[in-house]
């Protein structure tokens, strides 16, 4: 397979300084994170904003970047909490290697659900996400001796260690951020790398025209089968992160709901840009606390906003910001 | 296990696969037509089950229900496409499918604004409770109803697609809008009457199963998901694919309800799965357009 000059992709210094500083997308997203917890009125949201944030950026590596609207996202999400809190309340395994676990086997599961839905494509192949990501909740609901069913998981409790001289402890709500935040840091790396490599490439390419890509030699079906593993590796991480911080999982967590929630953060934010998830799920989770402060009914007016977006802010607030300042289209 | 009981079962399948398929053709219909997959026919199809109970109870008649609620749904469906939907044809395919996502969340919070969150019961018409003797077992009066109004709705449309002139127009408009605007005709009202037809049908499934589950905000979203499966196994924008994937699906889930319960929800993924592995594009569909 012949690879496309790596170089435009790979990042480098641009005429503008704020397009530099804005091609630091890892230093600089770590640099808001770290602080977030002080910008946001409750570190509680700020967690949240953490979590949804990892699980919404692994999603747009499949939506944004690869061009594939699926709407079973919720599976790996799921998955990645099921898989830490049963390996750490049933098995006894201890948390920092219940999270690998969870997230290798987590993208076991994406290996099965993209072999059968990256052979469809288009409107198909959301309709086939959804599909099959319901199938996995009712598994879910179904396998309640492992699972709890109804009730969700419960029962697990994240032990306090102590590595390389830091006490690790997630009652204290700092340091578990800190904790949380170094799993986000560590995912945002591996997202920066897979976008700055060739085969960040070739899935723009897939995006722009799959024909194309395929007249160009690249193996597409291929290509779309490994990012939607990766894609869903980097969002069970999330669901790890979630498993660890609240200790029990919800079935919630897997409904198809949670799915078209992470769909709406994507888009509220801005598909296709590195900081954009965040913003969006920072947005969504505000929005809902704000909303849901003087009305129960705060999911009318959050689908409300969602369909002006569609129809009138398709880029979403950081992929317009980053239009209007004309950074976005740094690469020639 | 006796046979009769295997045959009952097997009716009852058809029951329930006569509501998916009257579902699923509605989403089948608009997508083959207009290139929109409707997210939001499951909530409307909740809102359908709604509307017939309000009617049944503002006029103290279910067939009110059953034949207005559709009709008013319909032309609510057609209000969407006017001022939603239409905006957004040559735009990429994904944006009416994430608005119509969003529209999904308005309806359902809507309706538990109005009705609230719990479930309400829908009385079976007096007529039609009970059970019929088949000579090998007695029948649910109100199932053998919908096995026969479904079938009689699946003639009249297709009747006025095969044989009628403005079945012409609808088949000629899906596969070339542009000839039949240069014909002289007005392709923007075809599109607004089967997005119209669509949703009517998400309704009337909607009243349809009413007396057969309970009736709640969230029936919507099982529905939605039980319409996809259907229209993905039969090939999307196929109609004869609706009609024998949803029977197909009925009928597997009533089977394995029999034989493993815990199973019953979980088979129709599992048969979709394997029609994909052998027919991306499903069972009639067509390849090139969707897989």
């Amino acid at each position: 397979m012949t690879h496309p000059s790596s170089g435009e992709a790979v990042a480098k210094p641009s005429s503008s300084g704020l397009g530099w500083l804005l091609e630091q997308r890892v230093l600089l997203s770590i640099a808001v994170l770290a602080v977030l917890p002080w910008l946001l009125p409750s570190q509680a949201l700020a967690v949240n904003v953490l979590i949804y944030g990892v699980v919404v950026m692994g999603y747009n590596l499949l939506f944004g970047y690869t061009g594939l609207l699926s709407f079973g996202q919720a599976a790996f999400f799921g998955a990645g909490a099921y898989f830490t809190g049963i390996a750490i309340g049933r098995y006894g395994v201890p948390w920092f290697a219940a999270v690998p676990i969870a997230v290798l086997l987590s993208t076991c599961l994406a290996a099965a659900i993209g072999i059968v839905s990256t052979r469809t494509r288009g409107i198909y192949f959301s309709m086939v996400t959804l599909a099959l990501a319901q199938l996995v909740y009712y598994v879910a609901l179904q396998a309640s001796s492992f699972t709890g069913g109804e009730n969700g998981l419960r029962g697990f409790t994240v032990d306090r260690i102590s590595l390389f001289g830091f006490q690790v402890n997630f009652l204290d709500p700092v340091n578990k951020y800190y904790v949380l935040m170094a799993f986000a840091a560590l995912a945002m790396w591996f997202q920066s790398r897979i976008l700055n490599s060739p085969f960040g490439a070739v899935i723009e390419a897939i995006r722009e025209n799959e024909q194309r890509a395929r007249a160009c030699g690249y193996d597409v079906e291929r290509s779309k089968l490994i990012v939607f593993m990766l894609s869903g590796a980097i969002s069970s991480l999330g669901g790890c992160m979630l498993a660890l911080h609240l200790s029990i999982v919800p079935l919630d967590i897997l409904h198809y709901q949670t799915s078209g929630m992470i769909v709406m953060m994507v888009l509220l934010g801005g598909a296709r840009s590195f900081f954009g998830p965040f913003v969006g799920a920072a947005s969504f989770l505000i929005l809902e606390d704000v909303i849901s402060l003087w009305t129960p009914h705060w999911q009318i007016f959050v689908g409300a906003i969602f369909v002006l977006f569609v129809l009138f802010l398709p880029k979403g607030i950081w992929g317009t910001l980053l239009d209007t300042l004309r950074i976005g289209k740094a690469r020639p | 296990m006796d046979l009769s009981l295997i045959i009952m079962q097997l009716l009852s399948g058809i029951a329930l696969g006569a509501v998916l398929v009257i579902t699923a053709l509605g989403l089948t219909i608009v997508f083959g037509m207009l290139g929109v997959v409707n997210f939001a026919h499951g909530a409307l199809f909740m809102i359908g089950a709604y509307a017939g109970l309000y009617l049944a109870s503002l006029t103290g008649s279910f067939w009110w229900g059953l034949l207005l609620a559709p009709i008013l749904i319909g032309a609510f469906g057609m209000l969407i496409e006017f001022v939603l939907i239409r905006r957004l044809y040559g735009r990429s395919i994904d944006d009416p499918l994430l608005l119509t996502f969003g529209l999904s969340y308005i309806l359902v919070e809507g309706v538990r604004i109005v009705f609230g969150s719990d479930g309400i019961p829908f009385p079976t018409p007096p007529q039609l409770i009970g059970v019929v003797d088949l000579g090998i077992g007695f029948f649910p009066r109100y199932r053998l109803f919908v096995i026969a109004l479904v079938a009689v709705v699946l003639l009249v449309l297709w009747l006025t697609l095969e044989k009628t002139r403005v079945g012409l127009i609808v088949r000629a408009g899906a596969r070339d809008p542009t000839i039949m605007q240069v014909l002289g005709v007005d392709i923007g009202r075809v599109w607004l009457a089967i997005f119209g037809l669509g949703v009517g049908l998400a309704a009337l499934g909607g009243v349809l199963a009413g007396p057969m589950r309970s009736v709640n905000p969230e029936m919507g979203s099982l529905v939605l998901a039980e319409a996809f499966v259907v229209t993905v196994i039969g090939g999307l924008g196929s109609i004869v694919g609706a009609v024998v994937a949803g029977l197909m699906v009925g009928i597997s889930i009533s089977m394995v309800a029999l034989f493993a319960p815990e199973m019953a929800t979980i088979v129709m993924f599992a048969l979709m799965a394997v029609v994909l592995l052998i027919r991306p594009q499903g069972l009639f569909g067509v390849r090139g357009r969707t897989a």
